[in-house]
């Protein structure tokens, strides 16, 4: 049943991404835009060609270390969210705390991680971590936190322990919130990386950027942040994908049809 | 003679400060079931159906009084009650057999040899969703089924481990007239056939007197039964006999019992 407006859906970022690029090229053109305020997307595909294996290089390293953090992020966050979702006084003593600290902008965290960690990856991949760990946590308390009071009151009077209800159904039902979370907190990872790299770290996108950026390439520059959005699009969509496969019975709207 | 459910002056407050206040829940709640006996309380939304149900199955402890079930005094949740609410709620990522089964994962005996003995569990549930007319649809989803279906699932999760009462509360509320009638016919045939005990909360007072032995009325603020009405229709019973005119005095009695309850409440008298 793949009609024509199913068809033009499944294509129209693409066919978005298309037009934005048709656009920009037209305007940069026109009204002959230095490429070196503001490159055209011909000038930006140039570089990346021109450049691919040292964009290679740092697009690698970026990308490991992003994966790293993130990684650590979902060890960290389920933990805490599942302390924090099981227990009323995890709850009310951790929440607020967590909140504080989610407020703060994590680049500022950069220059003290150098201090401890030196320049490299150690701060990349805890900055990585720092930013993506949050919304994890929320998610998986949120999920265990909102269980229907009711289906609880049918274990409870079977003698089921609080354990029994958290594996049995609370874990279970805040799958589609973690996959939920992974989505958005890949992406954080991403943003945190580079950051630190911007200012310390040798290697990854952050370094290239700025370093593209101190040496007038602006084309390089945007060359960069394309490959950074890529990766974090490609690491989404391979949620996305493990979200529909993995917990269906969340999204049954769509495919129940 | 004893009786399988026994209330005796039994009071609820929810907590400390309500107690000291005296503002009970349920008050002077005193009732005795017989051994496979099937009661409906009816009352207006709010006079603590639902606590009665949680003092029941042991969820709620009374604060004074004595709850007795089985001749064993009620002390904490108790396994031989099965319960089912308005809302079905099974779990979604389970098929209607694996929903089925889940008391059996959890309660003993049966969680220690569910492993072992798992074949055997799943012919018992297939045959209970059998018997309420869910087969074929033991392998699909929870939200693939009607909520008509929803509902008679989840009756059969409360029953899958043979409890010895069966709680229910509004557990048709949320159904249309005939899918009610429906079920009504389902949970009758069930209880005629396991001789189980049941306790139906419910505000639709045809459906108490359908299907009930007993009726009870309870009153709103504070919750407490002031009618007791046995319902000596013959059984087994068949839809056609709603449309009786003994069936309909039935009813009109206990409804306007209800209606002399809600005047003085109206009036802020306690």
């Amino acid at each position: 049943m793949n009609t024509r407006a199913q068809r033009l859906q499944a294509w129209s970022p693409w066919l978005l991404l298309v037009a934005v690029l048709l656009v920009w090229q037209v305007l940069c053109s026109a009204f002959n835009v230095s490429e070196f305020v503001f490159p055209s997307p011909a000038r930006i595909a140039g570089q990346l060609l021109e450049f691919k294996a040292e964009i290679a290089h740092h697009a690698w390293r970026t990308f490991w270390v992003t994966l790293a953090g993130f990684g650590i992020a979902i060890v960290v966050g389920v933990l805490l969210g599942f302390l924090v979702g099981s227990s009323r006084l995890a709850y009310a003593a951790i929440y607020p705390l967590m909140t504080g600290f989610n407020a703060l902008p994590k680049a500022a965290f950069v220059p003290i991680l150098v201090v401890w960690f030196g320049i490299g990856v150690g701060p990349a991949v805890l900055t990585a971590f720092l930013i993506s760990f949050f919304p994890i946590t929320v998610n998986i308390a949120t999920g265990l936190a909102t269980l229907e009071p009711e289906l609880e009151d049918v274990l409870r009077v079977l003698g089921a322990r609080r354990w029994d209800v958290l594996v049995k159904v609370g874990l279970p039902r805040s799958m589609p919130y973690f996959f939920g979370s992974l989505k958005v907190a890949i992406t954080l990872a991403f943003v945190g990386t580079t950051v630190s790299e911007m200012t310390a770290s040798n290697e990854g996108i952050g370094y290239l950027l700025v370093s593209a950026g101190s040496s007038m390439q602006m084309g390089l520059a945007f060359a960069g942040l394309v490959v950074v959005g890529a990766m974090a699009m490609a690491m989404y969509e391979l949620f996305s994908v493990l979200e529909r496969r993995l917990t269906g019975w969340a999204h049954r709207g769509s495919q129940a049809a | 003679m004893t009786a399988f459910v026994d209330f005796h002056d039994v009071w609820l407050a929810y907590n400390d400060n309500l107690l000291a206040q005296g503002q009970f829940a349920v008050e002077a709640i005193d009732l005795q079931v017989g051994e496979g006996e099937f009661i409906a309380i009816v009352g207006p939304s709010g006079c603590g159906k639902s606590t009665f149900m949680k003092l029941a199955t042991g969820l709620k402890r009374p604060s004074r009084g004595t709850v007795r079930i089985g001749g064993q005094a009620v002390t904490g949740p108790l396994k031989i009650t099965g319960m089912a609410f308005q809302a079905p709620s099974l779990l979604p990522w389970r098929t209607t057999l694996a929903n089925v089964l889940l008391p059996l994962e959890i309660v003993e005996p049966y969680r220690s040899s569910f492993k072992q003995k798992k074949a055997e569990y799943e012919a018992k549930a297939r045959a209970l969703l059998h018997s309420v007319g869910l087969a074929g649809y033991e392998d699909k989803f929870p939200w693939q089924l009607s909520g008509g279906m929803q509902q008679r699932a989840s009756i059969c999760r409360a029953l899958i481990h043979e409890p010895r009462l069966l709680l229910l509360d509004e557990p048709f509320g949320a159904l249309d007239a005939f899918t009610r009638e429906e079920l009504w016919c389902a949970l009758r045939d069930l209880q005629a056939a396991q001789k189980f005990n049941v306790i139906l909360v419910t505000h639709d007072l045809r459906e108490s007197v359908f299907l009930a032995d007993t009726v009870y009325v309870m009153s709103k603020g504070p919750g407490r039964f002031v009618v007791r009405r046995e319902i000596d229709l013959p059984r087994p019973r068949d839809l056609e006999i709603t449309y009786t005119p003994a069936f309909t005095d039935i009813v009109h009695e206990l409804r306007g019992h209800i209606g002399a309850l809600r005047q003085p409440a109206a009036e802020g008298v306690q």
